[in-house]
């Protein structure tokens, strides 16, 4: 059984919502990159919207308009990855805890700082009573619902599935992560991320649907040929052994990618991974990177998975991410993202 | 071909036992552990009742064999998930391909509000230590890094379905033959953010809470951890030790009717409950027990109740909150009740559900209010129904 | 009293989230259901905006739908239970 991307839907620091496919690139200067978010009153009932914090509508924005594009009104499920869920309002209830020493605090900033609120919220609009799961695994949230819904299709417990990635940067957690050394000191353009050889890399967020189907369709985008994850392997050996392994799974061999995709962040530490495994079994491709456009946190694969779905659409590579490649032929992508050497994640992507 | 997944291990810590057989007794012996605040600082203090695990987070971190200055949410959720591994005894299991997967609603919270306090008045200050492991998925990880599971972990946060999901997701992993072992239940320590939280939303009781009754007043809050560790059939045959009870039946429905509130007609318990019976291929009047979600709030009770009446009209089992021991664990819930369930098929009981004085006057049926013993138990079902319409049943059922 | 009911359309508004302004709001609409189309988390809102704005503690919710029906009968339950100075 194939696994078809359907329908996508994008809210990022780049203009993606609204199916631009990064017809130019925004730039951003500093160590955060916020979404570019539409006029959600366009989108989402009036009503609805005073409940709903930001990282809510970037979520329901982005899974209306994937929905949309599939044609598909009520999903048979929906599974959403989040690793620091909805921050603003978590930070809201703490501080008015705090300030008001536990008295006279309201539910509203509680309610909507559960994880799992997003995907709730949209099974409350669809009135959709079917699956719905959310995952809050840090680097691993996003590939987590994923696979949760894959499993789904080929369990046939359903034919399609809504899967989505959303994370926020708010400034309480900003001020914390950054104390904690992981951006950079110095202010830098995001597209000067992969030049500026230093520690630290760049803040970013996001909110990116997916409609996956096992059934196809003339205006699928990709077919999602399979996804692995790994956790701290011990040698880069191993980090190969895992890849090779993945690739042997899905019946081909390095040479029969014709695009890799990485996570590369920037961050000379994080980097080495990369460094490396372009020096031995990737030593035939030329990498390209996604995070100077969305920055760094841990959904980002789902940007990276929206970015590669576009590229076999289109069968074409916006200068946005790289004009260097040769854009013969752009039918096998694999997406390869890690953080700290701690969070590995490996999609394949092969044109319908 | 139908494949079948086992239960091999459980392990639990809860405000009645710290291991499972403290855990057993005290439900046998109707000796809840709700009462007043000890360890949580907070000025709710004497005038909400709760039930904490009665031991120091130093008292914790001993038995589980990592610092004291992490999480409780991460530390009770070693204490349960060591003893479940323990107790599966599974003997070559470096060579299998394990995993973890957890469930918790705050992550470690508990240390992330003592630091945003110093944090709110100079964001130099807070220790870092105290929110480095703030994400759920952080907790999990400690956890995971000390029992030595790497081949695929993973957290879930659905509320109070959160731990259900957990293993039901752990059974499919087995049957899709990407697993041969899962810890899997979840874990969730008292936290100040959700004490006022639930307190925000007026549904708890200033009193022992007493659900299915009807004068109840709302839930208490607990805490614990509770984990089953699944195996596949291949794995069962190797044991030496006898499996407690399979899984045969899970299912996960949305309530969609309003973020907090549960429908008035119960449709996201009932399609949780009937996706289960139709997964397992049990019909109705094969469940002998169901372990209610019972938290004791006036909505909860009545939308399960409704959804029950509708379900087993005429056929309905014998059934209990054990919410009325242990306060509602969160995160944590789904995986203590399998476990308490396991434990009902083994030794054949059915728990009481304490402090019920007036049956609910809508319902047909009232729950158990004294120990049975000596019961045929074969199909016990285990309801969590959460916030965000967020419902999941799991079924067990004797070999 | 007029002047306490236009600062609760005011302070209504604001702890809602409500994209409205005072005028918006009858003195006699219901708040609830088919009115205003509030609901039961802003029911505790509300609870809340007593206490904060006016001393006055609603200990059971089920008061609620009565004191809250409108903004009217909201004002004279506080005009009613407001502690002396």
């Amino acid at each position: 059984m194939k696994i078809y991307i359907r329908a996508t839907g994008n809210i990022s620091p780049q203009k993606t919502f609204g199916h631009q496919f990064l017809t130019e690139s925004l730039e951003h200067t500093g160590d955060r990159l916020t979404c570019v978010e539409p006029d959600y009153k366009d989108i989402i009932d009036v009503k609805l919207i005073r409940r709903m914090s930001r990282i809510i509508k970037m979520g329901v924005a982005s899974a209306i308009e994937c929905l949309k594009e599939s044609g598909v009104a009520i999903p048979d499920a929906i599974t959403t990855g989040t690793a620091y869920g909805c921050l603003e309002d978590t930070g809201v209830f703490l501080t008015k805890m705090v300030e008001h020493n536990e008295e006279l605090l309201t539910p509203t900033a509680f309610i909507q700082s559960t994880h799992n609120t997003i995907g709730a919220q949209i099974a409350l609009m669809l009135q959709c009573h079917n699956y719905n799961n959310a995952f809050v695994h840090r680097g691993f949230s996003f590939e987590s619902a994923l696979l949760d819904g894959m499993m789904l299709l080929l369990e046939k417990e359903a034919n399609n599935v809504l899967v989505g990635g959303i994370d926020e940067i708010t400034n309480i957690s900003h001020t914390i992560l950054k104390r904690m050394g992981l951006y950079k000191r110095e202010a830098i353009s995001n597209l000067d991320l992969f030049t500026t050889n230093s520690k630290g890399t760049i803040a970013g967020e996001g909110a990116a649907f997916f409609l996956l189907t096992n059934q196809s369709s003339v205006n699928d985008y990709a077919v999602l040929d399979g996804i692995h994850t790994f956790y701290k392997p011990a040698t880069i050996k191993e980090t190969e052994q895992q890849i090779l392994s993945f690739l042997s799974a899905q019946s081909i061999n390095v040479g029969d990618i014709d695009l890799i995709i990485t996570g590369r962040n920037g961050d000379s530490r994080n980097d080495e991974v990369y460094d490396q495994l372009q020096k031995s079994i990737f030593t035939t491709h030329r990498l390209i990177n996604y995070k100077h456009l969305c920055g760094e946190y841990p959904t980002s694969t789902a940007f990276a998975l929206w970015t590669a779905a576009n590229i076999i659409k289109t069968a074409s590579i916006p200068t946005a991410i790289s004009n260097e490649i040769s854009k013969n032929k752009l039918k096998k992508i694999l997406i390869y993202n890690q953080y700290q050497n701690i969070h590995h994640s490996l999609l394949l992507l092969s044109a319908c | 071909m139908k494949s079948t997944v086992f239960v091999a291990g459980i392990g639990a810590i809860s405000a009645i036992g710290n291991n499972v057989a403290e855990c057993l007794t005290a439900l046998e012996n109707e000796a809840a552990g709700i009462g007043d605040i000890h360890h949580l600082q907070t000025v709710h203090r004497n005038k909400l009742p709760v039930a904490e695990v009665k031991l120091t987070n130093e008292e914790l971190a001993l038995k589980a064999g990592l610092s004291s200055t992490i999480s409780r949410t991460a530390l009770l959720s070693m204490v349960a998930a060591k003893e479940a591994l323990d107790d599966a005894a599974i003997e070559n299991i470096s060579s299998l391909r394990t995993g973890f997967i957890s469930a918790n609603s705050v992550g470690g919270m508990d240390k992330s509000e003592d630091f945003f306090a110093e944090f709110l008045a100079n964001n130099t200050k807070g220790k870092l230590r105290n929110v480095v492991n703030h994400e759920c998925g952080a907790v999990t990880e400690l956890v995971s890094d000390k029992l030595g599971i790497k081949n695929y972990i993973t957290t879930i946060s659905t509320a109070c379905s959160s731990s259900a999901n957990a293993i039901f997701l752990a059974a499919r992993l087995i049957k899709q033959n990407m697993l041969d072992v899962v810890v899997a239940g979840g874990t969730d320590a008292l936290t100040k953010f959700t004490l006022n939280g639930f307190n925000t939303l007026m549904i708890l009781d200033q009193q022992l809470c007493k659900p299915f009754d009807e004068n109840r007043k709302g839930l208490n809050l607990g805490e614990g951890a509770g984990y089953v560790v699944l195996v596949s059939e291949k794995v069962a045959a190797s044991l030496k030790k006898d499996v407690y009870c399979e899984l045969s039946g899970y299912a996960n429905a949305n309530d969609a009717y309003h973020q907090t509130a549960s429908s008035p007609e119960g449709t996201g318990s009932f399609l949780a409950m009937t996706g289960a019976l139709e997964k397992s291929g049990l019909q109705p009047s094969d469940i002998d027990y169901i372990n209610l979600h019972g938290t004791g709030t006036q909505n909860n009770d009545i939308a399960e109740g409704t959804a029950i009446k509708r379900l087993f009209a005429d056929h309905y089992p014998k059934m209990s909150s054990t919410k009325s021991f242990t306060g509602h664990t969160l995160g944590a819930c789904g995986g203590l009740e399998a476990v308490f369930s396991a434990l009902a098929i083994k030794h054949s009981i059915i728990y009481p559900n304490l402090r019920l004085e007036t049956p609910m006057v809508d319902l047909p049926f009232v729950p158990e209010r004294k120990l049975v013993k000596n019961v045929p138990v074969k199909n016990v079902m285990s309801n969590s129904f959460g916030f965000g319409g967020n419902c999941s049943s799991l079924i067990f059922s004797k070999l | 009293m007029d002047k306490l009911i236009n600062d609760l359309k005011v302070q209504i508004i604001a702890q809602l989230n409500l994209q409205i302004k005072p005028e918006d709001i009858g003195d006699d609409q219901p708040l609830f259901a088919d009115g205003l189309g509030l609901d039961s988390i802003d029911a505790l809102e509300l609870i809340v905006l007593l206490q904060q704005h006016y001393k006055i503690k609603l200990s059971n919710a089920e008061d609620g739908p009565k004191v809250f029906k409108s903004v009217k009968t909201m004002a004279d339950y506080i005009t009613a239970h407001q502690p002396k100075v």
